[in-house]
């Protein structure tokens, strides 16, 4: 049987046999959470509360700082201690936190909810959306209100949902698609809901049969919500390559999926939809995966946000040996942590432990036109050529032969034989192509 | 304690420039070894010495002349090397094969930059330096299989004598004693490499369950040289038979194992598939025109030089986009 999916891609290791047969535990709480206020794309929030000021679990701490922006809720019932400036993995930067010392069991403020949503019309849905501060949790963190409010000459026509899971080690979406299955099939009726339409689709990686078997089983009950097999292959579960995959038609360079109809939500996001819009809690915890060669004892837990990458450790049990490298998210496009006293983000839905064995340093060749990344691109872009644009500063060219259309999979890199840095190169040089776009304006 | 942050992927693939030449000499082996058996040993220690002597001359110019003190031998001189004194004679004297080996390296190579950067075949480069410098002894050819050395020309020397005549080409082929069955299996006299299609074929096998060959090239190159010859065979029979065309004149060694040369080909399917076409008609216009019975070695070289044009031409579609017209 042919599976969906795209022209290009890798096959990297998969290694999620470490963890997918562990179901989610539910960690004991924090003692201390830490929140950026940039937990998400876009602006960071306004912070609202003053240190030394009791909160509740889920009430709002900071508050959207424009459009592209979101809430943020506390993830414990205790006191704001103070503001801090703390090291931003993903950035780079330094980034404001606030700091909740928790100091009771759970005391819920919850947002406005009722068990049967269609009560709610569908704008109410994106309002409660929005309020519970409702990220895209595939690690994009993109407002997922902002994907609700459909621009006037734009219409959506089919929700994707992404269960692609093709990050290898990851296997978060994958237990919440057996022990949330029916959570999640009413999330995404809601969604449908509120965006007024009526086809989903749901895309699987074929390397998650029992998954695949049950989500079809029990979305027999909605005849409207398609389970898809995807052929497992990185990056199957990248925005692009998914609506790809299972609508068959390209997102135009430079646009959005809505601009052909397309939303997109990864599974965990719909989760957390269901029980905002259902339970009323707003997001403050989710799943994660705690995996790698240097971990002893790997698995899938239910945490709270914020809780620092230490305090994990501590909390779920999972004992690391000498670990080199430790990544928020898997080995692919996993941001790596210089130290682990860092807390986590809304976005993460794993940390993978590299041992020094795992994560070896290759020697660096000259390229030998072997046109592998040509071949594995998932975008169709020549990556030899742009990492010599880049190396050469013709960011001119770069431009011409597409560097921002790079979606930064690393697949390029995965491939080369001659161990050279071509992601990491385009990352680089589309942020200085940003950067001088702006100055030009 | 400090984490290593280096940049994403954070899982690498576990080849390595090293072993795909590696694996790229393993391929080579069967053809040498065949060689060795038609050609006797003599053809094993010149073939070897011509794999050792390029990559010792590499490296003595990686660390001597360029002063790269970190260099460790990646093996694609070796290769160079050995697929140069695959396609020499054995009448050639093992100092016109050192010089051939150096100007391969020296100037076939890195006076480009070196790896990776030239724009021609370092192996064809030399070899065409010594068509050219030692012009009898590069085409002087030994009967296979006997001890005392016998000169002889090659089975396509032969049939080009009477391309465009009236003679019956079959008949051609029975009166000089040529068969299908020796060309497949190499024992027809060429140069070292050549001879055995057969030989040949179960390396590229290799190459091609490994993933390390741009498996498009040779397709279309065959491909082209297949149809080309049928078409000049049905027009009048003393061309040649398409099967006497791709056995002969080293176009299964030039089309699995030189115009794949990854440095020297294009990057897309498309590229590799004008490539492919452009060598087979170069090779087929030189057989039946040219002043050499041969024609792979020029006509690969001839469309190395095409390939940064061809690379810009037949760039791939970006997701997403629709296609522009390629600018030069």
């Amino acid at each position: 049987m042919a599976f969906l999916s795209f022209k290009g891609g890798v096959h990297p290791p998969e290694r999620k046999n470490f963890s997918e047969k562990e179901s989610i535990k539910q960690l004991p709480l924090p003692e201390k959470v830490y929140m950026y206020l940039s937990n998400h794309i876009g602006a960071p929030a306004k912070l609202i509360v003053e240190p030394g000021q009791k909160v509740k679990t889920g009430q709002k701490i900071a508050e959207a700082n424009g459009f592209i922006s979101a809430n943020l809720h506390s993830p414990v019932t205790g006191q704001v201690t103070e503001v801090v400036k703390m090291l931003n993995a993903a950035s780079g930067k330094n980034d404001d936190v606030v700091i909740i010392t928790r100091e009771a069991d759970d005391d819920w403020e919850l947002v406005k909810h009722n068990s049967d949503y269609t009560e709610f019309k569908p704008e109410e849905i994106s309002e409660i959306i929005k309020e519970a501060g409702i990220v895209g949790l595939g690690g994009a963190m993109f407002p997922a209100h902002v994907k609700l409010s459909i621009p006037k000459d734009k219409k959506a026509e089919v929700l994707v949902i992404n269960a692609a899971e093709c990050e290898p080690y990851l296997t978060i979406d994958h237990r919440m698609m057996l022990e949330k299955t029916d959570e999640i099939l009413k999330g995404i009726e809601i969604i449908k809901y509120a965006l007024g339409i009526k086809n989903a689709k749901v895309g699987i990686e074929n390397n998650k049969p029992d998954a695949i078997k049950l989500m079809k089983e029990k979305a027999s009950k909605y005849p409207q919500t398609e389970i898809l097999e995807l052929k497992t292959k990185y990056p199957q579960g990248a925005e692009k390559q998914l609506i790809t995959a299972v609508t068959g038609k390209e997102v135009p360079s430079g646009k959005l999926p809505i601009d052909i109809g397309a939303v997109v939500f990864n599974v965990s996001t719909v989760y957390a939809v269901y029980d905002a819009v259902i339970n009323g809690k707003p997001l403050v915890e989710r799943g994660i995966t705690i995996t790698g060669e240097a971990v002893k004892n790997p698995g899938n837990f239910w945490y709270r946000i914020g809780t620092t990458v230490d305090d994990l450790l501590r909390l779920s049990g999972v004992k690391t040996e000498n670990p080199e490298k430790v990544l928020y998210g898997g080995p692919m496009m996993g941001i790596p942590l210089p130290k682990t006293e860092l807390p986590t983000f809304k976005g993460n839905n794993g940390l993978t432990f590299f041992s020094s064995e795992s994560n070896k340093d290759r020697e660096t060749m000259p390229c030998i036109r072997c046109s592998y990344c040509v071949m594995s691109c998932p975008i169709h872009l020549q990556p030899y050529l742009l990492k010599r644009f880049v190396d050469q500063r013709n960011y001119d060219e770069a431009v011409n032969n597409g560097i921002l259309d790079c979606i930064e999979c690393g697949s390029c890199s995965y491939g080369c034989p001659s161990n050279i840095d071509l992601a990491k190169t385009f990352k680089t040089g589309k942020k200085v192509i940003r950067a001088m776009k702006q100055r030009r304006v | 304690m400090a984490l290593n942050t280096s940049a994403a992927p954070h899982l690498r693939t576990k080849d390595s420039t090293r072993k795909v030449m590696i694996d790229v000499l393993i391929a080579l082996m069967p053809a040498v070894i065949v060689s060795s058996v038609v050609y006797g040993l003599k053809a094993l220690i010149v073939m070897l010495s011509c794999m050792v002597g390029a990559e010792l001359f590499e490296l003595f110019i990686m660390k001597v002349l360029r002063n790269k003190k970190n260099f460790r031998p990646d093996f694609s001189a070796a290769v160079t090397g050995l697929l140069l004194g695959m396609n020499v004679s054995i009448a050639v004297q093992w100092w016109q094969i050192l010089i051939g080996v150096i100007f391969a390296i020296g100037v076939g190579k890195h006076v480009f930059g070196g790896l990776g950067q030239n724009m021609f075949n370092p192996a064809l480069v030399g070899r065409v330096f010594m068509i050219i410098s030692f012009p009898t002894a590069m085409t002087t050819w030994l009967k296979p299989g006997v001890t005392d050395l016998v000169t002889t020309a090659t089975p396509l020397a032969i049939a080009k004598e009477s391309y465009g005549t009236a003679v019956n080409f079959s008949q051609l082929m029975a009166n000089n004693n040529i068969n299908y069955m020796d060309l497949f299996l190499g024992k027809i006299s060429g140069s070292m490499g050549e001879i055995s299609a057969a030989a040949l074929l179960i390396g590229f096998i290799y190459l091609v369950v490994r993933g390390r060959i741009k498996i498009n090239i040779p397709v279309f190159y065959v491909g082209t040289v297949v149809i080309f010859s049928s078409i000049m065979y049905f027009i009048n029979n003393s061309y040649g038979t398409p099967l006497f065309h791709v056995l002969t004149g080293g176009l299964i060694i030039g089309a699995l194992f030189m115009a794949t040369d990854m440095v020297t080909s294009p990057m897309t399917f498309k590229g590799q598939m004008i490539y492919g076409i452009g060598l087979g008609v170069i090779t087929m216009v030189i057989r039946y025109i040219g002043s050499y019975p041969e024609g792979v070695s020029f006509a690969i070289l001839i469309m190395n030089a095409f390939v940064p044009l061809i690379d810009i031409w037949a760039k791939p579609k970006i997701y997403g986009t629709v296609k522009k017209e390629a600018k030069i």
